[in-house]
């Protein structure tokens, strides 16, 4: 199971990269997608090879982590939608009022 | 690690860094759209084809059209010659080096590291269906909430920022109809209103 477990920290450490270093709003969803993944990989990881595998939670709980994940996604490019219009801009650095 | 999986691991890989790397947007969510299809094969190798079936439907299908949609919506002409990174790289870079480190030695450290692979275990889309109807009835029926609420949410979020926009394009005209002479400006509001 390591090089599964490898690809999935591969996975999140590059997430959060895009989610610390790019300036792009979008790109920031896109680290934190990738972050999503890379745990639900480990979610069907540890069933395949753990002591239960004729266990459904697992599925179950990637299935739930998948939808959320869509509901995220929606609300939040829908922000950058709206923070588009307000600052003409999807740099995370020209958001920086409360107040717009 | 068989031949196929290095062939996924080095897609994902690939895809993963040149998804956030990459400096046209476009050609970033489309990478993220590759390694999304490939953490499905990856899925379909552990014998999950359901989940596979749902990560195309949802992640390829849906999130990755839906930034690609607001990638376009958001494109204003010429990009502008800054850098894409943000000014502080050094220390971002160090927590992400510390984190993939730390997650390699806790796995490398665990327990379950030679644990072998379960040959049979399979999730039936039958048994996956038994147990949302049975056991996880009520955290369905929430999430289907959650969904409803999340989408609603959204709509009115673009949709209320539409009506701020028409505003502010009315106050432009305003401002366009200074050209004309200032006694018919001030005559033209009322007309508006």
């Amino acid at each position: 199971m390591m090089p599964y477990l490898l690809l999935s920290s591969l996975l999140f450490s590059a997430g959060l990269a895009a989610a610390l270093l790019r300036r792009n709003a979008i790109l920031v969803l896109v680290g934190i997608e990738l972050m999503l993944n890379a745990a639900n990989l480990n979610f069907v990881v540890f069933w395949k090879f753990g002591p239960n595998p004729e266990s459904m939670a697992p599925a179950l709980f990637v299935l739930f982590s998948i939808a959320i994940a869509a509901a995220e996604a929606g609300v939040g490019l829908a922000l950058i939608l709206a923070l588009h219009k307000h600052f003409k801009s999807t740099n995370v650095d020209d958001m920086n009022l409360l107040k717009g | 690690m068989s031949f196929d999986l290095a062939i996924l691991a080095l897609l994902i890989g690939v895809s993963a860094i040149a998804a956030i790397t990459l400096r046209d947007l476009v050609h970033c969510v489309l990478c993220l759209a590759v390694t999304f299809a490939s953490l499905a094969a990856v899925y379909l190798r552990l014998g999950a084809e359901f989940l596979a079936f749902s990560q195309v439907l949802v992640y390829v299908g849906a999130v990755a059209i839906l930034a690609l949609f607001v990638v376009l919506l958001t494109r204003t002409g010429e990009p502008r010659a800054e850098s894409r990174f943000s000014p502080q790289v050094m220390i971002p870079l160090a927590v992400c080096a510390f984190v993939f480190t730390g997650l390699a030695a806790a796995a490398w450290s665990s327990s379950l590291k030679d644990s072998p692979e379960a040959v049979g275990a399979s999730m039936k889309l039958k048994d996956v269906g038994r147990e949302l109807m049975t056991s996880y009835v009520l955290p369905l029926e929430v999430l289907g909430l959650l969904l409803t609420a999340a989408l609603i949410g959204a709509a009115i979020l673009a949709k209320a920022d539409d009506g701020e926009d028409d505003e502010v394009t009315d106050l432009g005209e305003s401002q366009g109809q200074q050209q004309r002479p200032m006694v018919a400006t001030t005559h033209s509001d009322p007309k508006h209103d």
